[in-house]
């Protein structure tokens, strides 16, 4: 298990508290400049933070008396542009990250190769490969050192969309293969609910969250988190209670929240996810108001790969938008056009009140 | 034809090219990983070589070379001979005046190699030692070439500073260049013809030799 606990507060700020277990893949997200890559390279030993202190299966790292380096953490790492030698083939740059004892050997090298899917491309430059290619020579090259600890650094910026889903598809493969804490810095947030197990969101050098893809996603603890991972839906409100249920309101409008156990009455920001906003058929309204309906105008329709996007102004609670995610062929069946009017449902179970 | 000043004039290009290649790599490698002002200064002062005039180059040269300097003095007393208007006094100011034309292409080729590459193998494992010798030497070498050929020739040619360092002294600190003055002035057209296409020849033969050398590498591995 890989713990690391970073603290600076001149020059790069760092706040920073996280931990990986043996297998697990951690996605570092945040927006550019938030400080992720020096984190990395503080775990790769490339940048020494002012104090703090990093241990990798209960050895440690670094803290405030032990600084080891890169050469002696048996760290692999790929970098976001590779950094492959390039005056090397591709056996010799895997070759040359082998254990000295190894090197020799061509079957180490070429179950490597074996294991990226690259058999065949031992003997080409880097540059005679694609970018994918490259990036599957980076990884093998990292393995080769049989490390402690895989660190990734934007892995899939540097390759169109379609290499991207197949280096998704490989990596996810791979991890399989792997019992080593596996930690990638990306801003994508698909790519890091797609492949994390946990995520841990930064933002000026600070650690936000950490939690489950869900969890941060669809739960953040708080507004700044909520804005780090673009949540469409955030509100403010004030929370009503009584002995038996509490309400949330809404300008205006009140929403039951069952579950909920906020007490006193205080202002607070909700969120609810797009796709659990729910549509009400034309002939079929709600249930009740148990089940919140709220109804409003159609301000735009956005469709891509099978989701539509439906922005729908609420005249009861001062025109805000809210935005609502339907399966393409519901939007079509329910004939949704710009300036009709929709009811639909936002049930208090999808509601989640930041904490802070 | 002197062959003389020829032999003189190649041992003398050697002997300055193989001496500028550690001192030349030790200088950009330092200049490629400091980024101090001290550095900036040493830099200057390597180049200075380049905008100076041979003449003011060679006065200070043969001033700071003669036995009642400090520096000629120490070499004076270590071995009895004088380093003014001597080929060793000569070997020593090419040395100086050659030093831009193999610390700059060096220095280039070194900065060119991005940060990333020198990190990506102290991760492999590999220590500051081998990570110069395995993978910053090699991708240098097309600026290590050119810093090679670039000082030979220069020294081959170089012309103000030697007669202001070596005088004219035949086997000893006659060169090409000065027998081919000599020639001139002593109206031997045809021999200061034909030494004059030997130096054109030996230059154009070794840049071309770097252009292939450097094309031919970057077809195969972009550097």
């Amino acid at each position: 298990m890989l713990q690391v606990s970073l603290k600076q507060s001149q020059g790069i700020q760092l706040d920073v508290d996280f931990s990986c277990q043996n297998g697990e893949i951690l996605a570092l997200v945040g927006p550019s400049g938030a400080g992720k890559s020096t984190v990395l390279r503080a775990i790769a030993g490339l940048y020494s933070p002012r104090s703090g202190k990093i241990t990798s299966s209960g050895k440690v790292w670094f803290d405030n008396d032990i600084s080891l380096t890169p050469q002696q953490r048996r760290v692999g790492m790929v970098f976001q542009s590779y950094a492959l030698f390039p005056h090397l083939t591709v056996e010799d740059n895997i070759r040359l990250a082998l254990d000295p004892s190894q090197r020799t050997d061509d079957s180490s090298v070429s179950k490597l190769l074996a294991q990226v899917n690259l058999t065949g491309l031992g003997l080409r430059y880097p540059k005679q490969l694609s970018g994918g290619q490259q990036q599957r020579v980076a990884i093998a090259r990292a393995l080769a050192r049989q490390p402690d600890v895989l660190l990734l650094d934007e892995p899939f910026s540097a390759v169109d969309k379609v290499t991207r889903r197949k280096l998704y598809l490989e990596l996810n493969s791979l991890r399989r293969q792997l019992d080593m804490p596996i930690i990638f810095v990306t801003h994508d947030l698909d790519e890091a609910a797609m492949l994390a197990d946990s995520m841990v969101v930064i933002h000026h050098g600070k650690t936000l969250q950490q939690g489950t893809p869900h969890d941060i996603l669809y739960q953040p603890n708080n507004v700044a988190v909520a804005k780090q991972v673009d949540v469409r839906n955030l509100f403010e409100g004030d929370i009503t209670s009584t002995e038996q249920v509490t309400k949330l309101v809404w300008h205006g409008i009140n929403l039951d929240i069952p579950g909920t156990k906020i007490q006193a009455s205080q202002a607070i920001s909700w969120i609810i996810s797009p796709a659990k906003v729910i549509l009400h058929q034309r002939l079929r309204p709600s249930r009740g108001e148990q089940e919140n309906p709220v109804s409003g105008e159609i301000v735009e329709l956005l469709t891509l790969r099978g989701i539509t996007t439906v922005l729908v102004r609420i005249p009861l609670a001062k025109d805000l938008i809210i935005q609502m995610d339907v399966s393409e062929h519901v939007a079509e069946r329910n004939q949704l056009q710009q300036g009709q009017t929709i009811s639909m449902s936002l049930i208090g179970s999808a509601i989640h009140i930041l904490k802070e | 034809m002197d062959w003389q000043a020829f032999e003189v004039s190649i041992k003398l290009a050697l002997l300055t090219s193989l001496s500028l290649l550690p001192i030349g790599l030790g200088l950009a490698y330092l200049l490629a990983n400091s980024k101090s002002l001290a550095s900036t200064v040493i830099e200057a002062l390597i180049t200075l070589p380049l905008v100076l005039p041979p003449t003011v180059l060679g006065y200070f040269l043969l001033v700071g070379l003669d036995s009642s300097s400090v520096f000629g003095g120490a070499f004076f007393s270590l071995t009895g001979h004088t380093l003014a208007f001597s080929f060793t006094g000569l070997w020593f100011a090419s040395i100086i005046y050659s030093l831009p034309f193999a610390v700059q292409p060096m220095l280039r080729s070194m900065e060119s190699i991005a940060p990333e590459i020198r990190e990506a193998a102290w991760c492999c494992g590999l220590s500051k030692c081998r990570t110069f010798f395995k993978i910053e030497l090699p991708l240098a070498l097309p600026g290590i070439v050119t810093a090679m050929v670039l000082s030979f020739s220069h020294t081959l040619g170089e012309f103000g500073v030697v007669l202001m360092i070596g005088g004219n002294i035949a086997g000893e600190t006659r060169t090409l260049s000065i027998a081919i003055y000599d020639s001139v002035l002593s109206f031997e057209s045809s021999q200061a013809q034909s030494m004059s296409l030997i130096l054109l020849a030996i230059a154009l033969v070794s840049i071309t030799t770097v252009f292939l050398f450097n094309r031919s590498r970057s077809r195969v591995v972009g550097i």
